[in-house]
């Protein structure tokens, strides 16, 4: 468990409440966890991610993720339609821990509304969430 | 000679020992023919160890010595009950009449079984407040689901499908997972700041495609839902039905009637609040109990007495039908039964004792770990690792070092709605003398957690193994010899 000034928070995603982030590419959108999200949860061992395709509403449910602690619920940060989600996480859950911002991705997502986005915290705001 | 003595935390696995050819039984000798056995039906024998018999008592017996046990320490773990398990309980199951009845046997050749079966079910009912009851569910979340399975059928008869169920935030994580099962779309509703459910929030998710709602009373921080009457009529009004979940029976045994509480379902889990062993996977006993407009939809078969003596009847025609095979586990039972008829009144004894002693250890530990919800428990209170995280401290840290003290760690991060959590459920068991001791243990942890906080991350010291790793091994586990 680390300090917040221990962990990482870049300023090119925006996060959520719930502690997911995302970032444009392209068209789409890049979703997963923070390095706070990951911190928390501890050692991660399994990734639950939805079917590509699928019809996201803001803030609905799209998978989970087991710890060594427990099951956590994951939110998507913005409407859309999934299309992509990170494969490799079946065999490699610990790119979370790891790389919660690059290799631990979760899903790419085509979003209903661009402006979803721009509702998202910054890094400023998310760090004084986090302090809160 | 140093090199030939075993570290006492070494214990080779069963395929590290043993020679070939070796064995611990001797077949009986053969009373039929020799028959030449289907080529296609040989093959490569399984790959057993060979082993004597002493080897493998040696094995089983140093490694039992190296377990935490009811029988051996203290065992807090929350929401889990895990209370001595009188002796005598296992001498009434191992006689001979019970231990070697054959299932198979009718019904006038078990009358005796039949019996203990009938009366341990009048006992149940008088002890919740519900009239009828079945002692089918091999454990709590199969009672769970016949609950769901008679809420589902009493609905249809009502010419109504409901489709949603309603589950508190602070109930038992097989809940939401039983009503899933049964088809139901759980509905999650918050808790109060205070941590119990508040009418309105039930009153606001309440309606005519809502089944019911899934209570665990007292809930999972160990607080008694004091609005359960008021949640109850607000579910009734609109046609619901109300389940609670009795895994916490051990705070309220014979001290509320769950019927003029409003409830219409619950499960009670024998192997918790009747002392019958537990754990480890082994057979558990979820007897369901249900008010009388609910007694039509129970499992069969029934015991039923008849003016021959007690029988089957599978004469119901609204049941929802079988659950287990045969009639549940029944060496379970007999284990519940004794328990029942060795406290007989003292049983309204236990829950008094079992809420004393959790508040005893609130008390004692209030001004050294985070207490979220600061007010009077019930039978198990609920710690934080909140001030600890300061240190870089964390519960499974504390946890690991309760070993070190000899004492058998609580439930860790469970509750989910407490970050960090700590729970700990003394039960009735333990003297004042061990509640002590577990106390200052917990002091004295809280103490290295500021002054040498390394020490608990290194945490247990003393025990035969380790911080074992729990990632690989839920990550690749190895379910093979």
């Amino acid at each position: 468990m680390k300090d917040i000034e221990e962990l990482q928070f870049p300023d090119d995603v925006r996060y959520s409440k719930d502690h997911e982030w995302a970032r444009p590419e392209g068209d789409l959108f890049v979703v997963g966890i923070s390095d706070y999200a990951q911190d928390q949860l501890g050692d991660i061992v399994f990734v639950e991610l939805p079917e590509t395709g699928r019809e996201l509403q803001q803030n609905e449910e799209f998978g989970s993720v087991e710890s060594v602690k427990a099951v956590s619920e994951l939110f998507a940060p913005l409407a859309g339609t999934v299309m992509e989600v990170n494969g490799a996480l079946d065999d490699a859950p610990e790119k979370v821990n790891q790389e919660p911002y690059s290799d631990g991705w979760m899903m790419k997502i085509k979003p209903a509304d661009k402006a979803d986005f721009e509702a998202l915290m910054d890094r400023d705001a998310y760090l004084a969430m986090l302090k809160g | 000679m140093n090199d030939k003595v075993r570290k006492p935390s070494a214990e080779p696995l069963l395929w590290e020992m043993g020679a070939r050819g070796r064995l611990a039984f001797s077949l009986p000798e053969r009373d039929v023919p020799e028959h030449p056995l289907d080529p296609a039906l040989a093959g490569e024998g399984p790959d057993f160890p060979d082993l004597s018999e002493p080897e493998i008592v040696r094995h089983y017996t140093r490694l039992s010595q190296w377990n935490m046990a009811v029988d051996t320490t203290m065992y807090p773990l929350g929401s889990c009950t895990m209370k001595y398990n009188p002796k005598t309980n296992d001498r009434q199951a191992a006689l001979p009449g019970i231990a070697g009845a054959h299932p198979l046997l009718p019904p006038p050749l078990s009358q005796g079984l039949l019996r203990l079966m009938f009366e341990l079910e009048q006992f149940l009912a008088a002890i919740t407040g519900l009239p009828a009851v079945t002692l089918q569910p091999a454990a709590g979340a199969q009672g769970e689901l016949t609950g769901m399975l008679i809420f589902h059928a009493y609905h249809g008869d009502q010419g109504r499908r409901r489709t949603k169920i309603l589950i508190p935030d602070t109930a038992h994580g097989t809940n939401p997972a039983s009503a899933t099962l049964c088809g139901f779309t759980a509905v999650a509703v918050p808790s109060g700041p205070d941590g119990i459910l508040e009418p309105e929030a039930v009153a606001r998710r309440m309606d005519a495609d809502t089944a019911g709602i899934m209570v665990t009373n007292p809930n999972t921080l160990g607080l008694f839902e004091s609005h359960i009457r008021e949640v109850a009529d607000i579910v009734h009004a609109k046609g619901g039905l109300v389940y609670a979940d009795g895994a916490n029976m051990n705070a309220v045994m014979g001290q509320v009637d769950m019927g003029a509480m409003g409830v219409d379902v619950l499960h009670l889990n024998l192997h918790k609040t009747f002392s019958t062993p537990h754990g480890g996977g082994g057979p558990g006993a979820g007897p369901v109990c249900v008010s009388a407009a609910l007694a039509p939809y129970l499992p069969v078969p029934r015991v039923v007495l008849t003016a021959d003596g007690f029988t089957w009847s599978d004469d119901f025609p609204r049941t929802i039908g079988r659950l287990h095979a045969f009639y549940g586990n029944f060496g379970i039972l007999v284990r519940a039964y004794s328990y029942i008829l060795s406290l007989g009144a003292d049983l309204t004894r236990i829950s008094p004792l079992a809420v004393l002693n959790a508040n005893y250890i609130r008390a004692g530990l209030r001004n050294h770990y985070h207490l979220p919800y600061d007010r009077p428990c019930m039978h198990e209170c609920v710690f934080s690792d909140k001030h600890q995280q300061a240190h870089k401290v964390t519960a499974l840290d504390i946890a690991k070092r309760l070993i070190d003290f000899g004492f058998h760690p609580p439930t860790i991060y469970f509750p989910l709605v407490v970050p960090g959590a700590l729970m700990i459920e003394p039960t009735e068991t333990e003297t004042k003398e061990t509640l002590d001791r577990f106390i200052a243990a917990m002091q004295a942890i809280a103490a290295e957690a500021v002054e040498d906080p390394e020490r608990l991350r290194q945490a247990p010291l003393h025990a035969h193994r380790r911080r074992l790793d729990e990632v690989q091994a839920a990550r690749k586990p190895c379910l093979t010899g």
